[in-house]
């Protein structure tokens, strides 16, 4: 299918979606509305909600706070996860001895954190970039603890005798290979850091996206609540675009890097 | 004057402890030694441990017996002196064909701005020339060869280990390649040793061919001289009549070891 075609298409389901909501929300079936405004609001309230928004500039600030946080959840967690994936995977010892308690933090949902940071760390941007790391490091642990133990034999073997030492091997064949692996979740721990953000923000903040829908609900103003989520998408949708072109930079080297292992 | 021996394996012997502790021995008393600028084929049936005999001579492996010299020095650790070819792809996939040449000098130390050039040189020399910036997903399996072999060849080892190098290629690719390796190498006469299951590119190719038994505890059990006259043409030295005199005559041993190995390995599937 060329490339027009299916976007129209993909315009068409929207479209679709919209005037569906629009007329069922507004125009009585039977004697009776099957969408009750106070329940679903309308399409356009909620796109007027938006438009006030973004004239009156009030969402510059809570989008900036989301991206910020999110941004440092995405850093913070990477980083420990590249570390501590890589010492894991070179000694496994270390790696068998913490292998329980991995898993059960793991297991934990990030959720029930949240009061815990909050207590911790204040009602500020940085309980919610806790919320984020625990939730993004996991992602980067284990694809790079993956990446460093999946290294090929025979690419280690050749590196070995071409005569690469101990740290040539670490920066020529572990180190490109364990990336490899956490550039492939990107998208998923990008993602996961919004998601700790926002999550967080919902849960008791003065700023940001998160609480933006949270005090719509508190108020029953569900075009509020909407609207949030809409702008909520198209931020998530932005920053998915703008990894995939940084991984498109990133893996050249490795065939279809579209589709990533996440 | 007598040339000196690169490679001399003495009564090496190979074995491998099995999961339920029993010990498989996979070479029993390979004897065996490769002059300087001796091309040496080793041929024998599947699973017959040439290529373990190979890892013993790289240093990837240590004899559980027996000892390997290389230029009249007990071995220990990894063979420095030898390039090793790989059968399966060895090549760094996140590196550029031009780079994954290149490294073999950087690792030396040699300074970037030099290695390149150089690298670029060798390509040239495998024909690759015009492929420096590709990554070895977008090479084909023959090209991917090409580069592994301007990947060893570039640090200039004394000696060349090569795994069934070519075995993954198609015939007239490791025809072309036979004969590529055949010009690089009468350049400078390399020590080669040469694994492979097929007797005609070991005679094509080689010095001498070194015929193993079927395994478990194969054995050295027949060494042949090609006195073909070099510079040879792969395509060309299967017509000759005296080729086709050694291989009857290699032929008439290998083939009671290729049965055995056919049968060794359906029973052992079928202990299984």
């Amino acid at each position: 299918m060329s490339r027009p075609t299916l976007f129209a298409l993909q315009v068409l389901v929207a479209v679709v979606c919209i005037v569906l909501w629009q007329v069922l929300s507004t125009i009585p079936v039977f004697g009776k509305i099957l969408l009750p405004p106070f329940f679903f609001s309308n399409p356009f309230d909620v796109f007027s909600q938006i438009v006030k928004w973004f004239a009156s500039g009030v969402i510059w600030k809570h989008l900036g706070i989301t991206l910020a946080e999110s941004i440092l959840a995405f850093v913070i967690g990477s980083l420990g996860g590249v570390l501590v994936g890589f010492w894991f995977a070179r000694q496994p010892l270390v790696a068998a001895v913490f292998d329980p308690y991995v898993k059960m933090v793991n297991a934990l949902p990030r959720v029930v954190l949240a009061p815990i940071f909050a207590l911790w760390l204040g009602l500020g941007i940085w309980s919610k970039v806790a919320l984020g790391v625990t939730l993004v490091f996991f992602i980067v642990f284990f694809n790079v603890y993956q990446g460093v133990k999946e290294v090929s034999r025979t690419v280690l073997d050749n590196g070995r005798m071409l005569g690469m030492s101990e740290r040539q091997l670490m920066q020529h064949v572990y180190w490109p290979s364990a990336l490899s692996w956490m550039f492939s979740s990107l998208h998923t721990s990008v993602g996961f850091a919004v998601v700790g953000a926002v999550v967080g923000e919902y849960l008791g903040s003065a700023a940001g996206l998160g609480y933006l829908i949270q005090q719509a609900e508190g108020v029953f103003d569900v075009a509020g609540v909407f609207a949030g989520m809409f702008v909520l998408s198209a931020f998530v949708i932005l920053i998915d675009f703008g990894v995939t072109l940084v991984e498109r930079r990133l893996l050249v080297w490795r065939p279809m890097a579209s589709d990533g292992r996440g | 004057m007598t040339t000196p021996t690169a490679v001399a394996l003495e009564d090496a012997k190979v074995a491998f402890r099995l999961g339920d502790g029993r010990v498989y021995t996979a070479v029993e008393k390979a004897h065996l030694a490769v002059a300087q600028g001796e091309f040496v084929a080793i041929v024998g049936p599947t699973g017959c441990g040439k290529s373990t005999l190979l890892n013993v001579a790289a240093g990837l492996l240590k004899p559980a017996a027996g000892s390997v010299r290389i230029f009249d020095r007990q071995l220990t650790g990894l063979n420095q002196d030898a390039g090793y070819l790989f059968q399966a792809d060895a090549l760094f996939p996140w590196k550029t064909a031009l780079d994954n040449v290149a490294i073999g000098l950087e690792i030396k130390g040699t300074a970037r701005a030099e290695a390149l050039p150089r690298a670029q040189k060798w390509l040239t020399s495998v024909g690759l020339g015009a492929f420096a910036s590709r990554y070895p997903h977008m090479l084909s399996g023959g090209q991917r060869k090409r580069v592994a072999l301007a990947q060893v060849l570039i640090r200039d080892p004394k000696i060349l280990l090569m795994d069934e190098p070519f075995g993954p290629l198609d015939a007239q690719t490791r025809q072309v390649m036979g004969n590529l390796l055949l010009d690089l190498w009468n350049a400078d006469r390399k020590a080669v040793l040469f694994v492979t299951h097929d007797l005609e590119e070991a005679i094509a190719l080689a010095d001498r061919v070194v015929i193993m038994s079927a395994g478990p505890s194969s054995r050295i059990i027949g060494d042949w001289r090609v006195s073909l006259p070099r510079p040879r043409d792969i395509f060309e030295v299967r017509l000759d009549k005296e080729f086709h005199a050694l291989h009857r005559e290699i032929w008439s041993v290998l083939k009671d070891e290729v049965m055995k190995g056919y049968v060794q390995s359906t029973q052992a599937v079928e202990a299984v």
